[in-house]
């Protein structure tokens, strides 16, 4: 069915500047995600490949010369070449986006976590002297991260939890403005810390569901996963590790590494043998790029499979995800869903009339999870949309 | 049947304690009972089918069998009767009658009398034991009785009585029918019957059905022991311990509970019970209904097995005869009546027209509303109130959302601060009444389409069945955004209301496809999308719909097509439901023995009275939440199971707004 394209950006903008007149009237916000292309600020990248995946490509540390030369080419055809991402705004003295960049270069810090600590950081030196000021200032410094990368759902979700958690509070109602302010650094930071902790919390929490012997099927390179193993093997559980290749950025044969240093036994498998390996798996984890409201997760490309493999083998999936990746989307399927486009190397050159599945990620439906896991504790999927509606509303 | 029941007949010997049956132990020793056990089944709480109003007609009529005090005239009428839906019975009839009909018609005339006639008809009645078949098929196959069809005299007090009076006695002929060999149909029929109310009762009234059962199995193994040896004084005697209580718990089970002081723990429990719902085949209540009911409701005639515990009425003499009385309902406020009508004559449907229609009658009775001397604005409000929504009950049953409705304007009128005046407290309800409207139903409206718009795409095929409001402004709108998109609009015989919808969205230029349920697996496969309408969505995440809604959601399952729900949250309910059995609303059952404007097809014209045709319209279907992928709503779009989370977090909130 051809006809399903993904058309979905185009739809919201559409919607958008359809909806506009009606929005003044309604008393219902409109929700968080919608506005984010409101902001006319351009976007400053390709739109081949997207910001996500140049996120993930640095973070990972597997861009092979190849990849880039495949990467330029395919910049080269497009509209205009990708500029660095630094200079989104050169007028503002400060940039959040500079901000937000600088964080983000610690390996180890997630992206909404550095949007959140960005985002603090814009607090603290916002010249604002009334409450509004500070939160128009706040939130047009969200809408230019969010704007930044659109595609990025743990960056767009972050900080829309990072709004609401700051900016709904009591301390609105103080009479002194600095005091108000001072505690919205205060909160700010509290936020950042929960969320930067929130890795060992999901650490910890999944210890229970690895048990001596066990096998556990790992997808791509998920850093909570990593985190719930390394903790394993630290516990001195015995189990062995089956990661996927994770084609075509080779994000298993990292994690592979990673745990081959950790003396965990691995074993390497290809994506396509995933059903072949299934019946000696006890469990499959998986992290997420993001949560969505019905309970499913959007992550690397082949987790749908897998899901699907280990469901209909009766295999727990378990899901490893922050609570800062829960995203107020409800994808109904795999093309309803903001495409991230990466390039892909086959090795050998594709003529021009083949066309190439370049999407970076799959939506799994919730009824193919058993749990996940987060730092607000072991979730079934239908409890998402409990928590972000008790967050949004 | 019976090897099902035994465990559960442990508890509460309260009233065989009372005394008025023999021990059980004598009851035991080899006794030479025909039907050894089915005879339990047939127990006096077996209350005929509640086919009430026209066994009041039969009350107004049956003055006129005693006057002719001769064998013929009753038999005649016993045969009428006996002929009615339960054929079975009919056949045993004829030959015991001769002997029993004195009996029969002296008892009658007593128990309509002054209630005596316990002593009476028991002794004359037990040598013959055909007179008590007689008695005991007369309540349930009276309803064939030309009577019923022609009298139109509304339920009295009188009538009442005597309708306590005719079952206890009738099922105390039963009793003794059974002793003597009562057929094995009809026990089997009986057996369906208890059967079923079995299944819809209460606990409670489960309780007494079952206490009233066992007293009914020991009495009739006593009166079966002594009835060979000591006929007079074996029988009488007991008859009399029975009377009091068999007028109470037999004649209905309901009143049983009501007694009340009996077992205060029960009445207690019942208090946590959310307030159970009318069942329509429970005699009493039905009548007490009646009594009260303003709208002359006269019942179906063959009324599906399964589905008795809901109202059905004929359709056809409701609406001219509401509309003759107009002048006469001085209680109902015109708006309220004019509303009522329209449901009534379905000018007014779907659940969002009809809350606003009662909202906005409810406004102009608030307006009008006078507190009477003597009385505090709240409660004599609260209670007019209510009185207006039993008559718009009367004129069609609410649906869910008008019931949320009824709710908010209730706490509202409660929370009315006692300070303020009557112009002002009135003007405050109006005003509150006005911003449920706006906000609960026409903004909530618009933000289903803003959320649902996004889930259409260029190119997709979207499936629609019957006439939703929120679905149709959603096509608008998708439409005016300018998205290519087809519109295929399944539709059901009998209400046809796809059709406004087609007439709507093809007038707009939507490309429309219009076909019938019939071909839904068929169509399904070029869908992309399915957009459905709700009633309501319970708390379990089922989706109460239109009838056929399940099955639309059902095919796009298995077709995995994504089915939306739109659905305003005002409309949710914290009730939980897994079929459409125990809670449904039945249409005219004509409409669909007919097909408007085909005179070929009248197979059944002039059929709706063959006792064995039952003719089944449901309004309402229940869809299980493993169909829907999503409901939209105006908190947002939220899969099945946050039902009860946006119940909980916002009804609240809702009720007070």
């Amino acid at each position: 069915m051809w006809w399903r394209s993904a058309s979905f950006i185009l739809d919201r903008q559409q919607n958008d500047a359809a909806l506009r007149p009606d929005t003044s009237s309604t008393v219902t916000p409109p929700p968080p995600t919608e506005s984010s292309s409101a902001m006319g600020l351009p976007t400053d990248h390709n739109p081949n490949i997207s910001a996500y995946y140049q996120t993930r490509a640095a973070h990972h540390a597997v861009v092979t010369s190849d990849w880039l030369a495949q990467a330029q080419a395919a910049a080269a055809v497009a509209h205009d070449p990708p500029q660095s991402t630094s200079t989104a705004d050169p007028d503002k003295p400060f940039s959040v986006i500079d901000v937000f960049n600088n964080w983000r270069r610690q390996p180890d810090l997630a992206e909404a976590v550095a949007a959140i600590r960005a985002l603090a950081a814009v607090i603290r030196s916002s010249q604002a002297s009334t409450m509004m000021q500070l939160e128009i200032e706040l939130k047009k410094a969200s809408d230019s991260l969010k704007a930044w990368d659109t595609t990025s759902i743990s960056l767009t979700a972050g900080c829309d939890l990072f709004m609401r958690y700051v900016t709904r509070t009591s301390a609105l109602e103080y009479e002194d403005f600095n005091s108000a302010k001072s505690r919205l650094i205060e909160r700010a930071e509290k936020f950042g810390e929960i969320s930067y902790k929130s890795r060992k919390i999901i650490a910890m929490l999944s210890q229970e569901f690895i048990f001596d012997g066990c096998t556990i099927l790992v997808h791509g390179f998920s850093r909570v996963v990593f985190e719930v193993l390394k903790l394993a093997a630290q516990n001195k559980k015995l189990f062995r590790v089956f990661c996927t290749e994770g084609r075509p950025d080779r994000t298993g044969l990292r994690l592979s590494n990673e745990l081959a240093k950790l003396d965990v036994p691995v074993k390497l498998v290809i994506d396509s043998a995933v059903a072949y390996t299934m019946d000696e798996v006890d469990m499959v984890f998986v992290g997420a790029d993001g949560v969505v409201e019905s309970g499913g997760i959007i992550n690397m490309m082949g987790t749908y499979q897998i899901a699907l493999v280990a469901n209909s083998m009766n295999k727990p999936v378990y899901v490893a995800a922050e609570s800062y990746k829960f995203a107020r989307l409800y994808p109904l399927d795999q093309k309803d869903l903001a495409p991230a486009l990466r390039p892909i190397d086959f090795g050998v050159p594709i003529p021009s009339k083949v066309e190439v599945e370049r999407s970076a990620r799959d939506y799994t439906p919730p009824q193919y999870l058993t749990l996940l896991f987060t730092d607000l504790g072991v979730l079934t999927p239908s409890v998402v949309s409990d928590e972000l509606i008790q967050l949004y509303l | 049947m019976d090897t099902r029941r035994a465990p559960r007949a442990v508890i509460d010997p309260k009233v065989r304690k009372v005394g008025f049956f023999a021990p059980p132990e004598l009851s035991q020793p080899g006794l030479p009972d025909p039907i050894p056990l089915p005879s339990s089944s047939l127990s006096p709480v077996m209350i005929p089918p509640p086919r009430h109003s026209s066994e009041n007609l039969l009350h107004h009529a049956r003055p006129l069998a005693p006057t002719v005090p001769g064998a013929s005239s009753v038999s005649i009428e016993g045969s009428v009767v006996a002929g009615g839906s339960y054929g079975s019975s009919s056949e045993l009839f004829p030959a015991p009658m001769s002997p029993a009909s004195p009996s029969y018609s002296s008892s009658r005339f007593v128990g309509g009398g002054d209630g005596d006639y316990c002593l009476n008809g028991a002794a004359v009645a037990s040598p013959g034991r055909g007179g008590g078949k007689a008695a005991t098929s007369f309540p349930r196959g009276g309803f064939e009785s030309p009577a019923a069809k022609a009298s139109s005299v509304p339920a009295s007090g009188l009538t009442t009585v005597s309708v306590v009076n005719d079952s206890s006695l009738g099922i105390r002929g039963r009793e003794k029918a059974d002793n003597g060999g009562g057929s094995a149909l009809e026990a089997k029929d009986q057996a369906t019957n208890s059967k079923q109310k079995k299944d819809k009762t209460t606990k409670a009234e489960r309780r007494a059905l079952q206490e009233a059962q066992r007293a009914a199995k020991a009495a009739a193994k006593a009166e079966g022991n002594k009835a060979s040896g000591t006929v007079t004084s074996g029988t009488a005697k007991p008859a009399k311990a029975i009377k009091p209580p068999h007028k109470v718990d037999n004649s209905s089970v309901a009143a049983s509970e009501k007694k009340g002081c009996d077992r205060p723990p029960e009445k207690d429990r019942k208090k946590d019970v959310p307030q159970p719902r009318m069942q329509y085949d429970d005699e009493s209540r039905v009548e007490k209904a009646k009594r009260r009911a303003v709208v002359k409701q006269t019942e179906a005639r063959n009324r599906v097995e399964l589905f008795r515990h809901l109202p059905q009425y004929e359709h056809g003499s409701l609406l001219p005869d509401l509309e003759a009385k107009f002048f006469q309902l001085d209680t109902v406020h015109p708006a309220v009546y004019k509303a009522g009508l329209q449901y009534l004559s379905g000018n007014i449907s779907g659940s969002n027209a009809r809350c606003i229609a009662m909202l906005q009658a409810f406004q102009d009775a608030i307006r009008d509303y006078r507190v009477p001397p003597e009385k505090t604005f709240v409660r004599d409000l609260t209670a007019k109130i209510s009185s207006y929504v039993s008559f718009l009950i009367e004129c069609r049953p609410l649906c869910i959302s008008m019931g949320n409705a009824i709710k908010f304007l209730k706490t509202r009128i409660a929370k009315l601060p006692l300070t303020l005046s009557e112009s002002e407290s009135k003007a405050s309800l109006h005003s509150d009444i006005e911003r449920f409207i706006n906000e609960k139903i026409i903004l909530a409206d618009k933000v289903i389409v803003k959320h649902a718009v996004t889930k259409i795409r260029d190119g997709d095929v979207l499936l629609t069945y019957g006439l939703s409001s929120a679905v149709e402004m959603i096509l608008l709108h998708a439409h005016k955004l300018g998205k290519q998109f087809r519109v295929i609009i399944v539709d059901s015989r009998p209400q046809l209301r796809g059709k406004i919808l087609l007439r709507r969205l093809v007038e707009k230029g939507l490309s429309c496809t219009y076909t019938q349920i019939n071909a839904l697996s068929y169509i399904m496969h070029e869908v992309t999308r399915v957009f459905l309408g709700a009633s309501s969505v319970l708390s379990n995440g089922t989706v109460y719909s239109g009838v056929g809604t399940a099955c639309v959601a059902m095919i796009a399952h298995s077709f995995r097509v994504p089915v939306l729900v739109c659905c305003e949250a005002y409309k949710f309910s914290e009730r939980v439901q897994l079929d459409s059995i125990c809670s449904n609303e039945l249409g005219d059952p004509e409409v669909i023995s007919k097909v408007l404007g085909r005179e070929d097809v009248n197979y059944l014209d002039g059929w709706a009275n063959t006792e064995n045709l039952q003719l089944l319209n449901l309004i309402y279907d229940a869809t299980p939440s493993d169909y829907i992928s999503m409901i939209v709503t105006d908190y947002g779009m939220v899969p099945p199971t946050s039902v009860p989370v946006i119940v909980r977090e916002y009804r609240r909130e809702q009720l007070w707004i």
